[in-house]
């Protein structure tokens, strides 16, 4: 006589009993997704060279994920399956000039996958961004490659070595021109709408604001980035820029023009809002991206380097502890609209 | 040239001067008193901090032995870890006389192993057995038995407890336990037991802690105890360790002694003992007288 | 349009499956036997007063309430007491019950059993509150709290609103719906009562903005009612509710309905208003209008192979009707089954035997598939926040989750673990598929005993 329900048995858990269809993987590969038009973009200016830049990075970030899961951690299941790897891999080959040997990127995506991500746990327990971990030690090892940035549509799309034709960044250009030179390089300068759709030197994906911001509405729209971080990173470079610029317009140039230049755009959609690394509460990030902001347009106006944007990410990526201990989210009963006694 | 190396000397002779004077000065105002025989007797103790006696580590325990000392008794305290020759030797230290104490060892009361009891359910949960007490009663359906998650070999500091991975239950290593008792606080069911080793390590208990009535509990596990009592019918006439309530057996582990006679009565074996029991003798019958 | 109220933190949306919808509601045949267990509510045990081989009918007492918070039991069926035993319940714990054997189906004289519809309320609130804990009603929705005792307002408490909770949002579950669309003048009867026994003349009717047909026919209802003279112009209103789950808790619906905040750890009688179910006051109109204890109560039987084979529905069923009998009711259980959930899928238990009876609280019986009643597989946390979004209560689970692994309880104490209603929706929302709740509630059970045991200290001292 067996009063059970089912000759396998039932299954028995905790309610609840539901579950929403939004995994680790979705998330990511809508991440993925995001990031094919700056791809294109970048492919679309620079060539060839640019996309094997791109696929050497998102290969060895998943090699070296997955032979770090199964071979050093012994797990029974690899974990590249979830996406993240190739996120991972696509935003450090935006990092990069398209003319970087591929040997370098392959060592940034060991740093970046193996040092800044795995040594922590894997996904979800890394303190840093690991892209910009790994765009960081490329130019503090590999400075000449990392600052060689070939002029776009220069080289022919199948060209393999492109550094016939280099140039400066206009961020590089602008710094270099300091106290009241502008007017002088006026002319080197690309035009807003060469730095909105992607004619103009750089990294792959700091090319094309357009790109980029297509990737990062999309985002928006699935609901996987706060709507409001990007706007106010952008915010808090604008208003540094700005007020720079108010003061002498002939040494700075304008918050418009930065935040379209140089990696700003990318690390607004794509760096700061990256879950792991930023704080848990809407405050939070908001704070966090404000900050980062500030300090991106600090280190470009006054630090040595003409780009400011992942030192800025990565400083503020230390501080999210503190934000998330001291900023939370707004506890149901505890403030003014919740009397403490008696009725109504 | 010998300018600047004057002015470094002295700058930093100075310098070290006023630091050692700093240091020198606060080590004495603020150097705590302590009884220098608690660090002595920290010393003799195992330095393991399990809390099995009671207080916090083992300078807490010494500070204890210390007062107890001092109003002339220490045999109420005791170390479980460190074992009768640690007293031993604390109590030579005071010239008292440490106490015979028996040494203890961490039992499981359960023999609900995945053959015996079966799961008729597939938990789908954290591997918590907390969490599964709370979930339901248990895979195999009785609500006292082991859930085979493993707090208790989380909890133990000491590496004594193991899963059997046939089996499901948690194994005691005899040799490593200290009767620290973590199992006992970590298990959600109460199924881990203090009792004493025994001598020569024989020791009897009833390996079951349900109480509910023989049809209910015998539908879940092959060996739960049903309260039958003629384990008690056996042990009174020996020793009487045995007392039966709610359906359940229980041996008095002071009054026990480690005969074995009860494991061969039980029908459903749910007594277990360390050693190989003795074989029940076989009833006499009487001779019929050979026919003339 | 005017905007939907709704609450303002947190919230998921969990497709509905309100499968069941359109079944009215069928009086489930009587069972052979049934086992009602004494203890179906908030509080101590109701205690036996009656013995192995007592008549009994439908009505009489089986257990009285032992002690203030508690509440009476009685049969639901005519017959004989089989015996006094345990059953085991939804968690396979058991309990102890009065097992009866059905025969016939005989009412005590006491109880009125015509159907018509009694909406002169000549009880005083005294009298009301009296009838209601006579009839051993108690909060039908799910938490099983002594309804009596809710509606008796403590010295120095005022209350000015009446909530009744037909927002039902949970998943699947449509025994509420149907009730207020076959039982509205009962449903409103019950809501005077209930107003009468608080005296307040606001009272509001919560409904999920999901549930239209219902919103159209108890505002109908309510209007002939009130040209009738029976309910004072803007005394009782309806609410539409934007549907987000758990706008049913009552924290929730006290918010969305008046703006107001119940205080942490405090109750919704701190902020004035008192929140009873539909099924509740639906019990509470039978109680004092027609001296009919709370004897049975509707369950929704559903799940997506179910309904799919076109069976399933909704049922009046007696208290202590095995889960058996519903699956018989319904054709067996479908193929496939791997986890049937008693109560709905975000707050119901799964169970593991068909033997357990349906109880005062039970208002579903899901059938999940096997496919989808599998936990996946636990990933790492990769600090979405969606569960921090999710949360009604505006705490984040992934910090609690943590605190209670780590077994760091007074933090998980100060991080407001107790605030936590248990909805699930942080479990429904992660996307690493971690089981956040599970951990939540060991920590909830534990910081609890600690509260308790520093209260006794305390206490003490």
């Amino acid at each position: 006589m067996s009063t059970q329900a089912a000759r396998d048995g039932l299954i028995v858990a905790l309610p609840p009993h539901e579950r929403s269809d939004v995994s680790v993987a979705r998330i990511m590969w809508s991440v993925v997704l995001a990031l094919v038009p700056t791809t294109l973009v970048g492919v679309y200016f620079y060539g060839l060279r640019a996309l094997a830049v791109t696929l050497v990075a998102v290969g060895s970030s998943v090699v070296v994920e997955h032979l770090i899961v199964r071979y050093l951690f012994h797990r029974e299941t690899t974990t590249i399956t979830d996406g993240s790897a190739v996120v991972t891999g696509m935003l450090l080959a935006f990092n990069v000039p398209a003319g970087i040997p591929l040997w370098q990127i392959v060592v940034g995506a060991v740093i970046a996958i193996g040092v800044a991500k795995m040594a922590f746990g894997g996904i979800g327990n890394n303190p840093f961004n690991p892209a910009l971990v790994g765009r960081a030690f490329m130019l503090v090892s590999f400075p000449v490659d990392m600052t060689t940035w070939p002029v776009p549509g220069a080289h022919g799309f199948a060209a393999w070595n492109l550094d016939a034709v280099t140039a400066a960044t206009p961020l590089g250009l602008i710094k270099e021109a300091a106290g009241g030179g502008l007017a002088a390089i006026a002319d080197q300068l690309p035009s807003y709408g060469s730095l909105f759709i992607g004619n103009v030197g750089g990294c792959i994906g700091e090319v094309s604001a357009l790109a980029v911001l297509i990737g990062g509405l999309f985002l928006i729209w699935r609901g996987f980035i706060p709507w409001m971080v990007p706007f106010v990173y952008l915010a808090g470079l604008a208003v540094v820029t700005g007020v720079a610029w108010l003061i002498d317009p002939t040494t700075y140039i304008d918050p418009l023009y930065h935040i379209l230049a140089g990696g700003a755009m990318l690390g607004a959609w794509f760096m700061v809002t990256d879950m792991t690394t930023s704080p848990m509460s809407i405050l939070g990030q908001i704070v966090f991206a404000g900050a980062a902001g500030i300090l991106a347009g600090v280190i470009r106006l006054f630090g040595g380097f003409p780009e400011g944007v992942s030192y800025s990410i990565l400083i503020m990526n230390a501080f999210v502890p503190v934000i998330d201990r001291h900023i939370k989210p707004r506890k149901f009963g505890y403030g003014k609209t919740a009397p403490s006694k008696g009725g109504a | 040239m010998s300018q600047i190396i004057l002015y470094s000397v002295l700058t930093l002779g100075v310098a070290a001067a006023a630091f050692a004077t700093i240091l020198y000065v606060t080590a004495r105002k603020f150097s705590v008193e302590e009884d220098p025989r608690v660090s002595e007797v920290t010393e003799m103790l195992p330095g393991i901090n399990c809390g099995a006696c009671g207080f916090p580590g083992c300078s807490g325990m010494a500070s204890a032995l210390v007062d107890a000392a001092d109003s002339g008794d220490i045999s109420h305290l005791n170390c479980p870890p460190g074992g009768q020759e640690t007293m031993k030797n604390i109590g030579r230290y005071f010239g008292l006389d440490a106490g015979d104490i028996k040494p203890t060892v961490a039992v499981l009361r359960c023999g609900g192993s995945c053959e015996l009891a079966p799961a008729k359910s597939n938990y789908d949960g954290p591997k918590s057995c907390a969490l599964a007490h709370s979930t339901f009663a248990g895979e195999s359906g009785c609500p006292i038995g082991c859930l085979m998650h493993g707090d208790c070999e989380v909890a133990c500091p000491f590496g004594a407890i193991s899963m059997n991975p046939v089996t499901g239950l948690p194994e005691v290593d005899e040799e490593k336990c200290t009767s620290c008792g973590a199992c006992v606080t970590a298990c959600p069911r109460n199924l881990f037991e203090i009792r004493p080793v025994g001598r020569k390590s024989r020791r009897v208990w009833v390996n079951c802690r349900n109480t509910e009535p023989a049809i209910v509990a015998k539908r879940n596990c092959a060996v739960a105890c049903i309260g039958c009592g003629l384990c008690k019918k056996t042990c009174d006439n020996i020793v009487q360790a045995i007392t039966i309530e709610n359906n359940l057996a229980y041996i008095d582990p002071d009054k026990c002694i480690g005969c074995g006679k009860c494991v061969p009565v039980c029908p459903t074996n749910a007594i277990v003992a360390t050693f190989e029991p003795p074989k029940p003798k076989p009833k006499k019958t009487v001779k019929e007288p050979a026919a003339t | 349009m005017q905007k939907l109220k709704t609450f303002k933190i947190g919230g998921v949306h969990p497709p509905e499956n309100k499968l069941t919808v359109g079944k009215a509601i069928e009086e489930l045949p009587l069972p052979k036997e049934v086992a009602i267990p004494v203890s179906q509510h908030i509080g101590k045990p109701a205690e036996v007063v009656v013995e192995r081989g007592s008549e009994v009918k439908v009505g009489t007492l089986l257990a009285k309430a032992s002690g203030f918070i508690s509440a009476p039991v009685h049969s639901s069926v005519s017959g004989k007491v089989k015996k006094i035993d345990t059953v085991v319940d939804a968690q396979g714990y058991r309990r102890q019950a009065v097992l009866i054997t059905v025969d016939g189906d005989e009412w005590e004289p006491s109880v009125d059993t015509t159907p018509e519809v009694i909406e002169e309320v000549t009880a005083s609130a005294e009298e009301i509150v009296a009838a209601i804990a006579e009839g051993g009603v108690v909060g039908a929705g799910g938490a099983t709290f002594p309804t009596a005792v809710k509606f008796s307002i403590p010295e120095g408490k005022s209350v000015d609103t009446l909530i009744i909770n037909g927002v039902e949002c949970e998943p699947y579950l449509t025994a509420d719906h149907r009730l207020m669309l076959e039982m509205a003048e009962q449903l409103l009867v019950g809501t005077r009562i209930l107003m009468k026994a608080l005296g307040v003349t606001r009272s509001w009717i919560g409904i999920e903005n999901n549930k239209p047909d219902a919103i159209e026919h108890l505002q109908k209802v309510i209007g002939d009612k009130g040209a009738a003279g029976l309910i004072p112009e803007g005394t009782i209103e309806v609410l539409p509710l934007r549907v987000k789950y758990p706008q049913g808790g009552e924290k929730q619906l006290i918010k969305a309905a008046t703006g107001r905040e119940v205080p942490s750890a405090r109750l919704p009688l701190d902020v004035g208003c008192v929140v009873s179910n539909v099924s509740t006051a639906i019990a509470v109109y039978h109680a004092v209008q027609k001296g009919r204890p709370f004897i049975d109560r509707i369950v929704t039987v559903t799940g997506k192979n179910l309904v799919a084979a076109g069976r399933g529905g909704n049922f009046r069923v007696r208290i202590g009707t095995p889960v058996q009998a519903l699956v018989d009711a319904v054709g067996g259980m479908p193929e496939g089954t791997g986890k049937i959930v008693m109560g709905g899928p975000m707050t119901g238990k799964s169970i593991t035997s068909l033997t357990v009876p349906v109880t005062k609280g039970s208002g579903g019986l899901i059938f999940i598939d096997a496919a989808e009643a599998r936990r996946l597989t636990v990933q790492n946390c990769i600090r979405c926040t969606r569960c921090v979004g999710a949360c009604p209560m505006g705490l984040e689970p992934y910090l609690l989750e943590k605190l209670v692994q780590a077994e760091l309880w007074e933090d998980a104490e100060r991080e407001g673990v107790m605030d936590c209603i248990e909805c699930g929706s942080c479990n429904f929302t992660c996307p690493s598929n971690r089981p956040i709740l599970d951990w939540i509630r060991l920590g909830k059970t534990t910081v609890g005993a600690l509260q308790r045991s520093r209260a006794t200290v305390r206490a003490g001292k």
